[in-house]
């Protein structure tokens, strides 16, 4: 039988990384099986990109969590892909919806950033074991605010506007090939408008095949206690909490 | 000095060249977002009618950023050489760009040309320019580099060898490097972007590089791309440095912002020059660029993207660099939209770079919330091809598994010199025939060369 394509000789290295190796060839260019496997995965990235939140409102009830929903000045995912600053501004529909009672210790809000089905995925249970971790330590949990069309920054609007002594975002990244379904976490310390990247600490890469939800709870309630005995968060606050690689430090979301 | 255009008893009004130089420039999404384009189709128009007679003297006199608050600035006119300028000295931007596309500015005229040129001229020129006004220009000059190889001779290809690795674990960049060889990758340089830029961990990696070089001869350069400082820390604690990268912008404060100036550029040129690493040349620095890295550190100045991008190959000619190439898609859909965008920036920064001087090469490439796929790289691979690219990246399936983006692949190299029949770097090529992995005829070749070479590096 005629080979329709060549092998290449070297495929025992693909056990030494999971970058696209010893593809094989036919003439010059990449076989079948492995251009369509290279688009699936783009088109798992692509569909991230343009995923919605998922109507999380059961669940959070039956969780007994309050929440709200907000949008940023986006006014379509094309609108939010050209234009991150409207992204991180409120719209003036949502603005009214944010009205303070007390202030919590800490406001958890889930946004949709680059890839929606990220969040869709992971943040229902990093929320449920960052309450039971703040319970046990006496802080207490603002409601749960929901976010569309929403970059990081937002979060500082929000907890600004909620009197929240510290924001925790949870938003989707930028989809890559390997992961279309990779959650951050960003941590902001006394949210106010107009704070920059470096105020935040963010964990990266949660998801069931990078940090696990629970050991990325663990890891943002480390953060949280060590933000509020310092009062401050950011470059002056390290995770030296051990554990698995949280990732590098992430911006551009 | 304003400039105006009337249409149609409608006159366009620009306040100054910077205003009309954004207002030309074909539509990104960069400039919007600066809020620094033109509000119409026609406005865009109108500007590149008033371009096109401003006369190129202009230029030398109204600076688009002050001498005396930009170091970059400083440079493009201090090093601006007047008697190279001379025979053009009476254009216009637009008769600049007929005569550029004439039959009189060949390969040795445009190079005469080039101390004479600033990067202003030469972004202004480009906006008034089709793409395949880029390309026929680009293709005229040759710009043409050495380390351990020839680089950028006309009628070949080389690549970058870029084997990341998200934890920079040794033996995984190895895999993608001996893949990338027997694919003919790796003449321009094998370059790790590292995951973590800390001195013991570059230093690691080069010295793996430099073991496999040494031990099978290959003519060729190896970096990690780590920021200057790294570097020049690694070159007193003797590690083999071969190529010394940076990334650097147009402006001085959004180079500051890289972590960087001009005298520090210096000081790792020459402390690069010091090893005398080369050996049919001392070209050793390389650099990357982008358009809207300015911007994105909000350090443009009210410059549009563009010609900020092309103040960056003031800063990167000044060294004498063996590589550069902008990274034209990695910036974000924020900055180039759509494959259509990223298109004609990749076009713009080689015909900009070459025309400067610059030994241009490119990361063809784009990020999954761009509106782009691997068809839009297809593209400008091919025209890059044509319009003479002296290089671009091979990275294992196109996937950069460690920055998470899609740039071009081994593949892609071999499909581009199949078709538009180009080699790899002249002592490159020899040592892939010597080797057993390819024929003169640039056809990979089965079996016992590459098992054998394959058999040896993980011994």
């Amino acid at each position: 039988m005629i080979q329709p394509f060549e092998e290449d000789e070297w495929n025992v290295l693909k056990t030494y990384t999971d970058a696209r190796i010893a593809l094989g060839r036919t003439g010059v260019s990449v076989p079948m099986r492995e251009s369509l496997a290279f688009r699936l995965a783009h088109a798992h990235a692509k569909d991230a990109v343009y995923s919605e939140l998922a109507d999380l409102s059961g669940e959070l009830k039956d969780a007994g969590f309050d929440f709200i929903r907000v949008r940023s000045r986006a006014g379509t995912r094309d609108e939010y892909l050209r234009r991150p600053d409207l992204g991180r501004i409120l719209d003036p529909d949502s603005t009214e919806t944010l009205q303070p009672s007390g202030s919590p210790d800490i406001l958890v809000i889930i946004a949709d950033g680059l890839s929606a089905s990220a969040v869709n995925e992971n943040a229902l249970p990093v929320l449920l074991r960052l309450r039971e971790k703040a319970s046990e330590r006496g802080l207490t949990l603002g409601p749960v605010v929901l976010a569309e069309q929403a970059r990081v920054a937002l979060a500082d609007e929000i907890g600004s506007r909620l009197n929240a002594r510290l924001t925790v975002i949870l938003i989707g990244e930028r989809p890559g090939l390997s992961s279309a379904d990779s959650m951050g976490a960003y941590l902001t310390f006394a949210p106010q408008p107009g704070l920059t990247d470096e105020r935040r600490n963010c964990i990266s890469n949660i998801r069931r095949q990078g940090l696990i939800p629970d050991l990325a709870a663990d890891k943002i309630m480390y953060l949280i206690e060590g933000a509020f005995r310092l009062g401050i968060s950011g470059v002056g606050l390290k995770d030296d909490s051990g554990g698995p690689p949280d990732g590098a430090l992430i911006s551009g979301v | 000095m304003s400039y105006s255009c009337t249409i149609r008893g409608f006159t366009y009004r620009f306040e100054d060249l910077r205003d009309l130089l954004a207002k030309a420039s074909p539509l990104r999404s960069g400039d919007v977002l600066a809020g620094l384009a033109a509000a119409s189709y026609e406005e865009r128009v109108a500007a590149q009618i008033a371009l096109a007679d401003v006369p190129l003297t202009r230029f030398l006199e109204e600076l688009l950023i002050p001498y005396e608050e930009d170091e970059v600035t400083r440079l493009i006119v201090d090093e601006h050489d007047a008697e190279a300028f001379h025979a053009i000295r009476s254009f216009t931007v637009g008769q600049f760009r007929d005569w550029l596309l004439s039959d009189q500015a060949d390969r040795y005229t445009l190079e005469r040309l080039r101390p004479g040129l600033t990067p202003e001229m030469v972004a202004a020129v480009s906006k008034l320019m089709r793409n395949q006004d880029l390309i026929l220009v680009a293709r005229k000059c040759e710009v043409v580099t050495r380390f351990r190889n020839t680089v950028g001779l006309h009628g070949h290809l080389s690549v970058r060898l870029q084997p990341n690795h998200p934890v920079d674990d040794t033996k995984g960049i190895a895999a993608s490097i001996i893949d990338g060889l027997m694919y003919g990758s790796g003449d321009a340089v094998i370059g790790i972007n590292p995951a973590t830029d800390n001195t013991a961990a570059v230093a690691r990696l080069l010295y793996m590089i430099d073991g496999l070089r040494e031990r099978f001869s290959m003519p060729t350069q190896s970096c990690v791309l780590s920021h200057v400082t790294t570097t020049l820390e690694l070159i007193r604690q003797n590690v083999p440095v071969d190529l010394v990268f940076q990334s650097i912008a147009g402006t001085e404060k959004a180079n500051a912002s890289f972590g960087v100036s001009l005298s520090l550029l210096q000081e790792a040129y020459e402390a690069g020059l010091s090893l005398r690493r080369g050996t049919v040349g001392q070209n050793l620095m390389y650099f990357e660029t982008g358009q809207g890295s300015a911007l994105s550190s909000g350090t443009h100045a009210g410059v549009d993207q563009q010609t900020c991008e092309v103040r960056a190959y003031a800063v990167a000619r000044k060294f004498q660099p063996f590589l550069v190439n902008s990274v034209v898609g990695f910036i974000g859909p924020e900055y180039l939209f759509d494959g259509k965008q990223i298109t004609r920036a990749g076009l713009e920064d080689h015909f900009c770079g070459k025309l400067l001087g610059l030994p241009m090469g490119m990361d063809i490439c784009y990020t999954n919330h761009a509106q782009a796929d691997q068809d839009d790289m297809d593209n400008l691979l091919t025209l890059l091809g044509v319009a003479g690219i002296n290089f671009i990246m091979g990275v294992p399936g196109a996937d950069d598994i460690m920055l998470n983006y899609q740039s071009t692949s081994f593949h892609d190299a071999l499909y581009l010199r199949r078709v538009l029949g180009l080699r790899p770097a002249p002592e490159f090529e020899a040592w892939l025939l010597q080797q057993g992995i390819m024929d003169e005829t640039g056809h990979r070749l089965p079996g016992a060369g590459s098992r054998q070479l394959v058999a040896q590096f993980f011994s």
